[in-house]
């Protein structure tokens, strides 16, 4: 990692350098909720000023460019008895994010794991990921998260490019990729000094200290293991409404199904992905009818060992970031904080 | 200034099957032909299916215990064990029984449809750990379909093994599968036992839970036998539960059993989620697993 400093200024100029020949996308505010407060969402943008860099956080998670929530894996020609099977990637130009936050480039970096391991490496996942160049900003923490007790308030890899406000006018350039060093040779930046790292340092501390939302994670795979029978699952399914908001919040969720379709002239069929979530009823329905997880209790269980033990044991991570959209967007008030102190000995709330 | 940021082509020499490490062999599919359907009960057709380019059949080989997704384009795409011996490598034949969607399309297919095969997909019956040794082979109802191939297996390897029984359980007379192998299995030196739920002025033979009948074969060997033994068992999971409790009491070692379990698979490779139990995937760390296994994943069974 290379390491510049540049005036304030500069973060326009890096946006415009890039902006002249390729998309552009980053955070927006669309709305103000019922209470007044601003809504933002990763959109297309073409101007600096359209960009709310000090967004708190999205509804939905960049995960759509990624992962969009439906995609056609292939196409098929149908002639007779037989066909031929077409595939598309559906990503046909470079785009850059601009303004992505610590915890949803961990995100990335947790998904790439599954998706652009050695085992089936998905190409339309690592064909949008290749080509969309990552600049990461620091965040404005909101009482919802709680990335610290998941070790992803910081991030050390998975972009090309962060930028942080070191204050005094003054960015911090964390330069990743050969890519962003060669942008960032275009702009007027100098060596950082040992003010400047300072600087950076109590920029760091001061916004961890505003993430106040703690999740103990201390011997969770074995707990969760420990706690399968805990009524505390029943009573949280109780609440949950099965509707798999959650997961379509969630910057790391990629449970999908696969559904195929023909066209009424029988020319054309499509095979087609769509994310789904282990909350809907049929996640896990076989054939015959034969349901394995009928309750909603049983279903919330397995989405929490899916994230806090599973993918741990294979990957020596949990799989949440703690950003906290999946208890923000739930309509039943779930938070991941409030299950796990529950499962831990606390009571359910 | 120009910043075009450069283009990465994720799979530049198109989609093949080259290796499972490889994007472009992601949805890779083998081109198929259903060359033969033969009606084994009402509601089972055992379909004899074959690879239809040359180079593609040659590179298709599979381990007995593995699965297949098959796909009928526009109607949908569904893992099966595949059913046959592993040294033929000219078709791969699949039991299918008419349940939901696809199948019940696949009920209505004729020769010469062309499918879709993906795979093979997942872990098999270690059959080599097994040489020298007894192999109990225990199914119930569709069950009978996985086992199929490593029967095959042990057919083609007789000498290979000392006592092999496959005890089948089947809920009435009508529902038996493979009825026209059961001579070939006994000239073979293997021990038929069948027992029904349900029985039949047709019907000689035990009638009851079939671990009565396993009771009835293992109950007189000695503990040198047991030692000697692995079992494969597949079958509905309440079956195996039972069977895999009394194979455990009577001193087999759980990770000398072997069961195949079902799930739902979308994708077959460790994306989709569909076929999680706890966290596992049933599509790579099974279908098969050994019972030590199974007892250590959450809601298996």
């Amino acid at each position: 990692m290379l390491f510049r400093v540049a005036e304030a200024s500069q973060l326009k100029a890096l946006f415009e350098l890039l902006a002249q020949t390729n998309t552009m996308l980053g955070p927006v505010k669309v709305a103000d909720d019922l209470g007044g407060n601003p809504v933002y969402s990763f959109e297309e943008v073409a101007e600096f000023s359209r960009l709310s860099l000090d967004y708190t956080t999205t509804r939905l998670s960049a995960k759509r460019f990624f992962l969009p929530f439906r995609e056609d894996l292939a196409v098929f020609a149908l002639q007779g008895k037989d066909w031929s099977k077409q595939m598309d990637y559906h990503m046909d130009r470079p785009a850059v994010l601009f303004g992505l936050h610590a915890c949803d480039i961990n995100a990335l970096n947790r998904l790439d794991k599954v998706l652009m391991g050695s085992d089936h490496p998905v190409p339309y996942y690592a064909a949008k990921r290749k080509n969309i160049f990552i600049i990461g900003t620091g965040c404005t923490p909101r009482p919802s998260c709680f990335c610290r007790s998941m070790g992803t308030n910081t991030v050390t890899h998975g972009f090309d490019l962060f930028v942080t406000d070191i204050g005094g006018g003054r960015l911090f350039f964390e330069i990743f990729s050969s890519e962003a060093y060669h942008v960032i040779r275009d702009l007027a930046t100098g060596e950082p000094t040992p003010e400047d790292h300072n600087a950076y340092m109590r920029v760091e501390t001061e916004r961890n200290r505003k993430i106040t939302t703690t999740v103990d994670t201390t011997d969770l795979t074995k707990i969760l293991d420990m706690e399968f029978q805990s009524p505390v699952w029943k009573t949280w399914g109780d609440k949950c409404l099965g509707c798999g908001s959650c997961a379509s919040a969630c910057p790391t969720c990629y449970c999908y199904g696969v559904e195929e379709t023909v066209d009424p002239g029988l020319r054309e069929a499509k095979k087609t992905r769509t994310l789904y979530s282990c909350n809907i009823v049929d996640f896990a329905e076989v054939a015959g009818g034969h349901n394995f997880r009928p309750e909603r209790g049983t279903r919330l269980k397995y989405r929490y060992y899916h994230k806090h033990r599973g993918f741990v044991e294979a990957y020596e991570e949990s799989l949440c970031v703690g950003c906290g959209r999946c208890g923000d967007i739930c309509l039943a008030g779930i938070t991941v904080p409030e299950v796990i102190a529950s499962v831990r000995g606390g009571d359910p709330t | 200034m120009n910043h075009r940021l450069a283009f990465h082509d994720v799979a530049p020499h198109g989609h093949r099957y080259a290796r499972a490490s490889d994007l472009g062999s992601f949805e890779f599919t083998y081109k198929a032909e259903i060359t033969s359907i033969y009606r084994l009960t009402d509601a089972e057709n055992l379909y004899r299916i074959r690879i239809v380019n040359n180079e593609d059949r040659r590179h298709f080989s599979f381990r007995p215990g593995q699965f297949v997704m098959l796909e009928l384009p526009g109607v949908g795409e569904a893992p099966f064990s595949i059913s046959s011996s592993p040294s033929n490598r000219e078709d791969i034949e699949l039991c299918i029984r008419t349940v939901g969607n696809l199948t019940g399309v696949l009920g209505h297919a004729v020769r010469g449809t062309r499918v879709g095969i993906r795979g093979p997909f997942g872990t098999s019956f270690p059959m080599e750990r097994m040489h020298g040794g007894n192999i109990l082979l225990i199914a119930g109802g569709l069950g009978l379909a996985p086992l199929r191939a490593p029967i095959a297996h042990v057919q083609e390897h007789r000498s290979m093994f000392d006592h092999v029984d496959i005890i089948y359980g089947s809920k009435e007379l009508s529902k038996l599968l493979f009825t026209f192998q059961y001579e070939m299995w006994k000239k073979d030196d293997i021990g038929l036992h069948i027992v029904l739920e349900k029985g039949d002025p047709a019907w000689s033979g035990p009638v009851g839970m079939i671990t009565k009948v396993l009771e009835e074969i293992i109950g007189f060997r000695d503990v040198s036998f047991i030692r000697q033994t692995h079992a494969i068992v597949c079958g509905p999971p309440v079956m195996f539960k039972f069977v895999c409790a009394m194979l455990s009491e009577r001193g087999i070692p759980m990770h000398k059993m072997f069961v195949s379990l079902e799930r739902r698979m979308h994708c077959g490779m460790g994306k989709c989620c569909r076929c999680n139990v706890g966290s596992t995937y049933t599509c790579l760390k099974g279908p098969v697993f050994d019972y030590w296994s199974v007892m250590n994943l959450k809601e298996a069974i």
